[in-house]
């Protein structure tokens, strides 16, 4: 009897400890990655490196001002493409739509979301980048906005969802017309949430190469306008990180630890936007 | 068919006790509501059966039975709100000033037909902009300030908010919030009042100060009342429906319905013998 009781105990012990182990292990990856990443790159973060031009093959020096211009203006684009579609789709889901539209839409999104991203990029390429023929910030914008869409669109309707009924009830009750309720009430209550949501899908696609490699490219100088092929920050580090330079490898990382950073900041605003969710605006 | 504001009422749509002994004339009353024959399915399921009820102007008419009756559902087919419910189905005549509901635009309804619910259920917004809300919506030009402090006041809501019009709604009490609803309500001037068992999550002081309010809100308006609280109904309404099973068993004048009831059920459920 005491020895099954000290075997029980000794289970109960080691199984705690595993998951407390695990759990750690799961935590540290991150500070592990940040801290690898802060170890290699941090000392070629400088000024240098937010605004000059990549310095020529052979030289050492330089920035990679061209390549968050780029990373900038492609997520720009992307944003323009999936939040509107994402959050007017999650309108159409949460407020308008029956059980069977719902239920093929929601699917259809969760497919949509779990599509590798290579495969994203080689859509757009074939419809934003062949029939121009040539590679350019626009299709690349393409390719992320379409990667944006169902990240969007899953969780803005969550949070349009949990609005009260009895606050819909309230304003159409008053006489206002389902689509006047929506847009003074049901979102507004969720215009934190719905925030949330975009950030996140923001900061998801912030680090996307893939659907880049063939539709933005790369580029080594600036990129006017919209149409050429433009340098962004994941696929500098991709290029960098395969080169045979060790100036070349330094700056991976240190481009690395920028989006990296970028991406955890972003993280954070957007708990914090959601944190402060309950409390109601002033006006 | 309906021109009459006041239409011919036949013998069921009137509070029965009126008919029989020396009380209110019936000839009277006019109706501000009549439903006829109002029968209404959730899918196939039939939660009211052919009720014929008249809802006098000016008058609190109170909705009283056990819970799942179907007041709460006779209550919401007379704006519609029913219609947000996928598979609601009614059958019958609602009139509004002898005009089919039935066939009118449903937000013009519901800017005629103001509701109060169960739960307050103030818009995340601040006291000012929520019984404005209407108001906006439906582009009125009256001047806001104005209004929402008539609003305020018929609620009996302004001494205790005019110096804080711009704080959230959400800060005042419970009771506070029902009376916001109230005066959210009213401020679109509707000519009939809906209260959703207004008064069951509030204590005995706040309740206190709705039911007050109600008896002066019928100089202004119509007012149907649902509520699970009988010593409510015996003291705010001027007639009182008892349903039982969706079906309406007993409409009198309230004081008739209260001491002599004319069926048997109504007198067990008054008495406490059942719901």
């Amino acid at each position: 009897m005491i020895s099954r009781l000290r075997w029980r105990k000794f289970v109960s012990g080691f199984m705690l400890t595993m998951t407390g182990v695990c759990a750690t292990v799961a935590v540290s990856v991150l500070f592990l990655i940040l801290g690898y990443l802060v170890f290699h790159g941090g000392s070629s973060v400088s000024w240098n490196f937010f605004t000059k031009l990549p310095a020529p093959v052979g030289e050492t020096g330089g920035g990679m001002a061209n390549a968050i211009v780029g990373s900038a203006k492609l997520l720009l684009l992307a944003t323009l493409i999936g939040v509107p579609i994402g959050f007017l789709g999650a309108i159409y889901l949460a407020e308008f739509s029956g059980r069977t539209a719902a239920f093929v839409v929601r699917y259809a999104a969760d497919l949509l979301n779990g599509v590798p991203s290579i495969v994203i990029g080689i859509f757009a390429f074939s419809l934003a980048v062949l029939p121009f023929k040539h590679f350019s910030t626009l299709a690349g914008g393409f390719a992320l906005g379409i990667m944006m869409i169902p990240i969007t669109l899953r969780s803005t309707e969550e949070f349009l969802r949990s609005v009260p009924v009895s606050l819909r009830e309230g304003a159409m009750a008053l006489g206002a017309s389902k689509w006047k309720a929506i847009a003074t009430v049901i979102v507004p209550c969720a215009y934190r949430g719905i925030l949330t949501a975009v950030l996140l899908a923001f900061a998801r696609v912030a680090g996307e190469t893939a659907p880049l490699l063939f539709t933005a490219l790369g580029n080594r100088f600036w990129s006017p306008g919209w149409n050429q092929p433009t340098a962004s920050l994941p696929v500098v580090i991709y290029t960098y990180a395969l080169s045979a330079y060790e100036d070349w490898h330094r700056q991976a990382w240190a481009a690395g630890l920028v989006l990296l950073g970028l991406i955890l900041v972003i993280n954070i605003v957007a708990r914090g936007v959601l944190a402060r969710g309950t409390s109601v605006s002033r006006s | 068919m309906h021109a009459s504001v006041r239409p011919a009422v036949s013998f069921n749509i009137l509070p029965t006790g009126s008919s029989t002994a020396a009380r209110e004339p019936a000839a009277d009353l006019t109706m501000r509501m009549t439903l006829s024959k109002v029968n209404f399915f959730y899918g196939s399921k039939q939660t009211l059966f052919n009720i014929s009820l008249g809802i006098a102007t000016n008058k609190v008419t109170a909705l009283i039975g056990p819970s799942g009756c179907g007041k709460s559902t006779l209550l919401r087919t007379l704006n519609r709100m029913y219609e947000t419910v996928r598979g609601a189905r009614l059958e019958g005549e609602i009139l509004l000033d002898g005009q089919n509901i039935l066939h009118q635009d449903v937000t013009a309804l519901r800017r005629r037909i103001g509701m109060v619910f169960q739960r307050a259920n103030p818009f995340p917004k601040s006291i000012f902009d929520n019984v404005a809300y209407g108001l906006r919506i439906n582009g009125s030009r009256v001047p806001l300030s104005e209004a929402v402090e008539k609003s305020l006041r018929r609620a009996a809501l302004w001494d205790e908010v005019k110096d804080q019009l711009h704080k959230s709604a959400y800060e005042l009490s419970g009771g506070q919030q029902q009376r916001l609803c109230i005066a959210r309500a009213l401020a679109v001037d509707p000519e009939v009042l809906l209260l959703d068992e207004p008064c069951s999550a509030l204590d005995p002081i706040s309740t206190a100060k709705i039911e007050e309010l109600l008896v002066e809100l019928k100089n202004l308006c119509t007012i149907v009342i649902v509520t699970h609280n009988m010593q409510q109904a015996a003291r705010v309404s001027d007639f009182t429906a008892f349903l039982l099973t969706g079906q309406l068993i007993e409409f009198s004048p309230t004081p008739h319905l209260f001491t002599t009831p004319g069926d048997p059920r109504t007198e067990a459920y008054i008495t406490g013998r059942f719901g």
